[in-house]
């Protein structure tokens, strides 16, 4: 069994914006929902064309178990339901709502009643709420767990990725509403341990949770090192728990949950009030940014308006949804801030360039600094070479993307987009040998009867 | 969609070190060994250096112009193997040998086999190696350095090995004023390029380690001066900017010491019991081809991974 330590990466920190507290920004005239925020089926929309609808109130139902009900964050006007394609390239619906300017809250807006696990699951369900991490993933699948299973609950303060601040700065303001959670979480899964994780380049993050959680019996702050992909599901339950989290299994099948901390101040505050998850904390950073700040945005507020309020230094070159590490680049400031959108961060021309790719000197940072000890310049060449039987003894369906190959690659191999191709390579020729496969089962059953 | 916009696969930014940087850095750790083959061969040391740089660079522009290949002079790999090639000749070597060497290490080792990243064996090594066997007498026609009261030229592995001519003090042989190659004498100049590579994160401990510990045991063991055995021929040289080039050693820990270990017993078993004097360019030569059977076998498990 493996004992050592994960690799990963110094990555530059960058957080600029750790002392801006969350500045609320003008109403912007018209959102854009998408309702393709979360891993799995899209959210099915309730609203119609010129229905008036209020801040908090549902526009989206749940588009089936995998999935999460979307609620409108501004007061105004259905305009159109529109078609258009995500940031992940697929086609998405959108509900464009043109603002009135009031945010007058929903009147329906009540805080669930939770008397046990099951309307726990319910309400974190109806709070609309995905991995606020960035991954998106339905927080109440997370959570419909048999509370037995549950020997260690973790909350994810890491925040490893560079520029962002939205998780720290819900640490340190919405401190009461993650250990409310935390406490919910304690109440309904009675878990050994609950672990908050936080790298140690927020020791003011560290002193707060160590102060608010004395109260909350199993609380434990877990101060781990700066090291780049800290946050990774994976990288945080191993570093915590000492838990290996086998190929193929799920957090909860060695006796994890991870979930993240403003996902859960979320839930906490939904819980408490009733508003479910309608806006959210974005970082406003990079070398086009002229000053770099964290605002509060409705979900569904394009880009274009985020950077028009914190003020451009230049033309952005490159607009990433979350931090450089594995930030998405979007086509179009048009496009919205979404539910699991912590940071925009805009490069300037220089930052924005493509580097150019030079031959492999066999170097082996990428496997030294891959946190899986994967071997990406293996796996490329396996790729290159068409064997998807090789990238599946190189195990490239275990790669996270976090980027660090690529990082620390000093030919600027495109690894990261390599392992990509590869895991798409891979999915591709098991799909066809499983098929082959039931074709020959078939075959032969055929002959058997005959 | 803004056509002025870049969008691209993360993640979006990159560490400083760049292939460039790197060679730039063995060529600053370099540095000190080319003082001192100046200081302890005089100049000419410099002008075999300047040669078999620009022959390197030359012939890699040279062949990449022929075959339409991106021309890659500027990531400076070829001016390392110009200098390690020529730190590792004798000081009154012909020009025009020294030509020669420099072309066989750019164009037969490395070009033919692909360039930067896909040759086989180290290029300088394989240089020395071939020029050796071509060239016996020049390549071991040792020049008397500087700051001795030497009256033979003939190195201490040779005298070691039953040669006419006394050993040098420890001390000579720590500075470098003793017979060999122009730039592999001076073992102080060398740990200071070992401790500036080091210190920029080119190079592990492991591959320098193990070969220069497993000398220094092996011939403790045998009786055989160790600390001579250790200071004396190319062995700094080898182990610390030859056995550890990225290319032909391999690239995890592990591999890496096992790489310095066979360094290590090949080179005593050659200079106990060979013919030649020196066995470190053969055992690294013999190691670069064992390479891909030692990345095998040191293979990474990766993290949670499930053995099918």
């Amino acid at each position: 069994m493996f004992k050592g330590k994960l690799h990963g990466i110094h990555a530059p920190h960058r957080k600029n914006t750790v002392d801006c507290a969350p500045a609320r920004m003008p109403v912007p005239a018209v959102i854009t929902v998408p309702m393709s925020m979360n891993i799995g089926a899209p959210a099915k929309p309730v609203v119609k064309v010129n229905d008036t609808v209020k801040v908090g109130q549902l526009i989206a139902e749940a588009g089936g178990f995998m999935s999460a009900p979307i609620y409108s964050g501004v007061s105004g006007k259905v305009k159109r339901l529109d078609e258009i394609v995500g940031s992940n390239g697929r086609f998405d619906t959108v509900i464009v709502i043109e603002s009135d300017g009031e945010q007058a809250v929903w009147e329906g807006i009540k805080p669930p009643v939770v008397t046990d696990k099951d309307s726990f699951v319910e309400a974190v369900r109806q709070c609309g709420c995905v991995g606020l991490g960035g991954a998106g993933f339905p927080t109440s699948v997370k959570l419909n767990v048999d509370p037995d299973r549950v020997h260690a609950i973790i909350i994810n303060g890491a925040e490893c990725e560079p520029y962002i601040t939205s998780d720290t700065r819900t640490m340190i303001d919405s401190a009461d509403d993650l250990i409310y959670g935390a406490q919910l979480l304690q109440k309904y899964y009675t878990a050994d341990r609950i672990v908050i994780g936080i790298e140690d380049n927020k020791p003011q993050c560290v002193k707060i949770m160590e102060e608010a959680g004395k109260g909350v019996p199993g609380f434990e702050v877990a101060s781990l090192p700066a090291l780049y992909p800290q946050g990774g599901e994976k990288v945080l339950i191993y570093n915590t728990t000492g838990e290996i989290v086998p190929e193929g299994k799920l957090p909860i099948d060695v006796g994890a949950i991870v979930i993240n901390c403003t996902t859960l101040a979320v839930i906490a505050k939904y819980i408490r009030t009733g508003m479910p998850l309608v806006e959210k904390v974005v970082t406003v950073d990079g070398s086009a940014i002229a000053n770099p700040q964290n605002i509060i945005a409705p979900v569904g507020t394009p880009i274009q308006n985020l950077l028009d309020f914190v003020g451009l230094k230049c033309e952005p070159k490159k607009v990433l949804y979350g931090g450089p590490m594995m930030g998405i680049s979007v086509p179009s400031l048009e496009a919205p801030i979404m539910k699991n959108t912590n940071a925009i961060i805009a490069f300037d021309e220089k930052d924005a360039e493509d580097p150019v790719p030079s031959a492999c000197i066999r170097c082996g940072r990428c496997v030294a600094h891959c946190p899986f000890n994967l071997m990406p310049a293996a796996i490329e060449s396996a790729y290159n070479h068409k064997e998807p039987e090789k990238l599946k003894a190189l195990k490239v369906n275990l790669c996270m993307e976090c980027g660090c190959c690529s990082f620390s690659c000093p030919a600027r191999r495109p690894l990261v987009q390599v392992n990509k191709l590869a895991k798409a390579m891979l999915n591709k020729y098991n799909a066809e040998q499983k098929e082959a496969a039931e074709k020959k089962a078939a075959k032969e059953k055929e002959k058997e009867a005959v | 969609m803004n056509k002025n916009m870049v969008v691209s696969v993360n993640p979006h930014i990159y560490a400083a070190q760049t292939t460039q940087t790197i060679m730039r850095d063995v060529l600053i750790a370099l540095f000190p060994a080319v003082i001192a083959s100046i200081v302890f061969f005089g100049i000419k040391a410099l002008l075999v250096e300047v040669v078999c740089v620009a022959v390197a660079v030359l012939c890699e522009w040279a062949f990449e112009k022929i075959t339409h290949r991106p021309c890659t002079i500027m990531d400076l790999s070829a001016a390392v193997t110009g200098l390690l090639l020529a730190l590792n000749l004798p000081v009154d070597i012909p020009l025009w040998q020294a030509v020669f060497g420099a072309f066989v290490a750019i164009v037969v080792v490395k070009q033919f086999f692909g360039g930067i990243g896909q040759n086989f064996a180290n290029p300088a090594i394989t240089a020395r190696v071939i020029m050796l066997v071509a060239f016996s007498g020049t390549m071991t026609a040792w020049a008397i350095p500087a700051f001795t009261d030497a009256t033979s030229s003939a190195t201490p592995l040779a005298v070691i090995a039953g040669a006419e001519g006394q050993l040098p003090t420890l001390a000579q042989m720590f500075l470098g004023a003793r017979g060999g190659s122009m730039g592999e004498t001076s073992c102080l100049a060398l740990l200071i390029g070992f401790a500036y590579l080091l210190y920029r994160g080119v190079i592990s401990w492991h591959t320098p380690v193990a070969f220069i510990g497993t000398v220094l045991v092996c011939t403790a063991l045998l009786g055989q001066q160790p600390l001579y055995q250790v200071m004396a021929g190319g062995l700094f040289i080898g182990a610390i900017f030859m056995a550890t080039d990225y290319t032909t050693s391999p690239p995890t820990p592990k591999g890496k010491l096992i790489f310095g270990l066979g360094c290590g017993l090949i080179t005593v078993l050659i200079r106990v019991w060979g013919n030649y004097p020196e066995g470190v360019s053969f055992s690294i030569l013999l190691m670069n081809i064992l390479n891909p059977y030692i990345c095998e076998w040191t293979k990474t498990k990766p993290f949670g991974g499930v053995q099918a």
